[in-house]
């Protein structure tokens, strides 16, 4: 019994000693092959598998253009489902290499967890949906209201700041899944779901009788949501900022996955540059890739506007219109420093 | 000679040496003050590896997050709490509902658990196999399966709100949970109280002059009887001599809801019914064994005095019984506790549910992480003194 103890001991000790995830996470993502993305477990639109069982959405596409970047080969991500409770322990203890999960972009995540934002692939705010049949216009109408909402998010925040300064009393109904909350509120247990404005499109086509329900009109909060990657490692958070923006500045070269062959060649100097054709570059060695990195995102991932037009556009069952998402050249608000 | 003694003297040295190292208690004393230096070095590697990570990662650590403001509502608590609550007062309100359904649960198991233990004993056969039905079914499905058979096959499938169910005493079950009308108490009704606990007090004293009065005289006296008139007469009497100074708070229809009353909302519900009756099928089994275990000598001789049945179970069965019965139950309250954890299944805000949220919220994995074991390590430890000191009131005394 004694050496037992003592050899569990030893070997326990041993373990304690190893150290966590090592700051060189793009040497490590190389040696592993593979660049693991936490994702969620099923959103519409953002992350969901589809009837193949392949991951599709927005967030998805993000992590394979960041396969795209180092290997130039977008099915080299994994992704990890994690609820909104299990994120950040998973990227804080290096589970995953990057948090591309509709996540809110906040100071406190930014400092005291120990994470850098510093891209937004979707702007969004915070709604709610109810049901038609209680005849409610204006979220100011809810009061007393039962309202089901996931745990650990900003969401559960903001509700709770929205209705104090709206002296409003509700009940809330808090869940660890997504799925669980949205059923509660689909038999009836709430009277209201809310999380963000996205996120409620894409549940309502999973409810029972998705036109019995509406979204109202209120937008309570900004939701800025954008990938998450831990502190201390700048090049890797160059590489995962500069796959977003290298998708923004192909939509307004005009560079879409059809034409960026021919444009390699043919465009003019400020495509060249970005596709990794002029002559002498160092733009994708100097961020720790190779020259074609854009390239490849924009060949097999596509820009920001196809990404977005294919997961989430106003031809998907979705319908969401590019709004704030919209580029800066439109009246929306992505707008990428140049690549020069 | 001297060279002789010299040599007999150092082999005697060196044989007091070499039992040294073969004495069992110096071997013993060696070894186990190794294993403690391998324990603290062990202890003190992974504490210095984890503080080193967390700063490594800038990631903040210390529990001063828990004098911040928490900022999430919590739909059912027992002490004032709102979003501008601190952090602190959060994880008390999580203990409190952790602790609500553990021992509301306990009460409810052990109640269950030894009516169904004693049917599956009855002479009867439809009774005895009604029982190990129950215990068959429930102790065979994890009990998540049993919290979600009750949340979302039994209460959510209840009427709407605004077709309640129409129960007694004006109260109503629908989806929502269960409105009973509300308690508001007026001027003086503290008295109602201090009347109740002095029918407690007044009944032990009561129960004990009896005992003795039986131990000396052999005459019985109706304990139970005059217990209850006094636990519960006495404050029927103080409600009464005060005027009536309790009023009730009906629930009433609302726009959404019913408002006012009180409510038992389905995640409590479910979690509570569901902890009960699978944690009984255990208390079923174990109380069958324990009477079971008593030997048939024991009733037999009984009999051959003359009791009745009803006193042999009460004053020879049972005794005997308990002290097979008490220590595995001990485990099962145990059990019933730690699996409240599953509240976080139905959406009840219990320790687990809310610790889970302040981790998310604030970051603090390791801290809150920490606290979950103090708490559950806390309620189980005194659980078990608890049981503990009443294992050894029951266990035999030897005279």
């Amino acid at each position: 019994m004694k050496k037992t103890i003592l050899s569990a001991a030893i070997g326990a000790a041993a373990l304690g000693l190893a150290s966590a995830a090592s700051a060189a996470t793009l040497d490590d993502v190389k040696a592993k092959g593979v660049v693991t993305c936490g994702v969620s477990a099923g959103i519409p639109g953002f992350s969901n598998p589809d009837d193949k069982g392949e991951w599709t959405g927005i967030d998805v596409d993000y992590c394979r253009g960041i396969a795209a970047a180092v290997f130039g080969d977008p099915t080299k991500a994994k992704f990890v489902a994690l609820s909104s409770k299990d994120r950040f322990p998973a990227l804080q203890s290096g589970e995953v290499d990057v948090l591309t999960r509709n996540t809110t972009w906040t100071i406190s995540r930014d400092t005291s967890l120990g994470f850098n934002f510093r891209t937004v692939n979707y702007y969004d705010g915070q709604g709610f949906i109810v049901k038609k049949s209680l005849n409610v216009k204006s979220a100011l109408e809810l009061s007393g209201a039962a309202v089901c909402v996931q745990t650990g998010t900003t969401t559960e925040l903001n509700l709770a700041d929205y209705f104090k300064s709206n002296n409003l009393q509700y009940n809330p109904v808090v869940f660890e899944k997504e799925a669980d909350a949205t059923t509660a509120y689909d038999s009836g247990r709430c009277d209201v779901y809310t999380t963000d404005q996205s996120g409620l499109y894409a549940i309502r086509l999973k409810m029972k009788n998705p036109d019995e329900n509406m979204v109202l009109p209120e937008v309570i909060s900004k939701e800025p949501l954008g990938p998450a990657v831990r502190q201390g490692d700048d090049k890797w958070f160059d590489i995962v900022s500069w796959v977003h923006y290298a998708m923004v500045n192909a939509e307004e070269l005009g560079i879409t996955s059809k034409n960026v062959d021919e444009l390699k060649t043919s465009g003019g100097p400020d495509v060249k540059r970005m596709l990794g054709s002029e002559e002498g570059s160092k733009i994708g060695t100097d961020l720790g890739l190779t020259n074609d990195w854009a390239y490849n995102i924009v060949k097999l991932v596509g820009n920001y506007g196809e990404v977005f037009d294919r997961t989430v556009g106003p031809n998907t069952p979705l319908k969401i219109e590019r709004g704030l998402n919209a580029l800066w050249t439109k009246g929306g608000l992505q707008y990428a420093p140049p690549i020069r | 000679m001297a060279g002789m003694a010299l040599n007999s003297e150092t082999s005697d040295t060196k044989k007091r040496a070499s039992s040294l190292i073969n004495d069992p208690k110096v071997r013993g004393i060696f070894y186990q003050v190794l294993t403690l230096a391998l324990l603290v070095l062990f202890v003190w590697t992974v504490t210095q590896n984890t503080i080193h990570n967390l700063q490594k990662a800038n990631i903040a650590s210390g529990f001063g997050f828990l004098q911040g403001r928490a900022g999430f509502d919590i739909g059912q608590s027992l002490i004032a709490y709102t979003s501008d609550s601190t952090y602190g007062r959060a994880l008390l309100v999580g203990i409190l509902n952790t602790l609500q359904v553990a021992v509301l649960g306990i009460i409810t198991a052990s109640i269950i658990g030894f009516i169904v233990g004693i049917a599956r004993l009855s002479q009867n056969w439809l009774i005895a196999k009604l029982a190990q039905v129950y215990v068959e079914f429930f102790r065979n499905i994890p009990p998540l399966l049993v919290i979600l058979f009750w949340y979302k096959g039994v209460i959510a499938v209840l009427p709407q709100a605004r077709e309640s169910l129409n129960l007694p005493f004006q109260s109503y079950l629908n989806n929502r949970g269960l409105f009973v009308p509300k308690p508001i108490f007026g001027d003086g009704a503290w008295a109602i109280a201090v009347a109740f606990l002095i029918g407690i007090v007044a009944t032990v004293f009561v129960a004990r002059w009896a005992k003795k009065r039986q131990m000396l005289t052999g005459k019985p006296f109706h304990t139970v009887w005059t217990g209850l008139a006094l636990i519960i007469g006495l404050p029927i009497l103080t409600f009464l001599a005060l005027g009536a100074p309790i009023t009730f708070d009906f629930p009433v229809a609302g726009r959404f809801n019913l408002t006012g009353g009180s409510v038992l909302g389905p995640e409590f519900i479910s979690l509570y019914l569901a902890l009960s009756f699978y944690t009984a099928s255990f208390i079923a089994e174990i109380v069958r064994s324990g009477i079971k275990a008593v030997p048939k000598g024991q009733t037999e001789a009984a009999n051959a005095l003359g009791l009745r049945s009803n006193a042999i179970t009460r004053l020879i069965v049972l005794p005997q019984a308990l002290r097979i019965i008490i220590p595995p139950l001990t485990s099962q309250y145990l059990n019933l506790t730690k699996n409240s954890s599953l509240a976080v299944a139905c959406g009840f805000a219990d320790i687990y549910a809310i610790g889970g949220t302040m981790l998310n919220q604030t970051g603090q994995a390791v801290e809150i992480v920490a606290l979950f074991l103090v708490v559950y390590l806390s309620i189980s430890i005194t659980t078990a003194i608890f049981m503990n000191w009443f294992n050894a009131k029951m266990a035999l005394v030897e005279r």
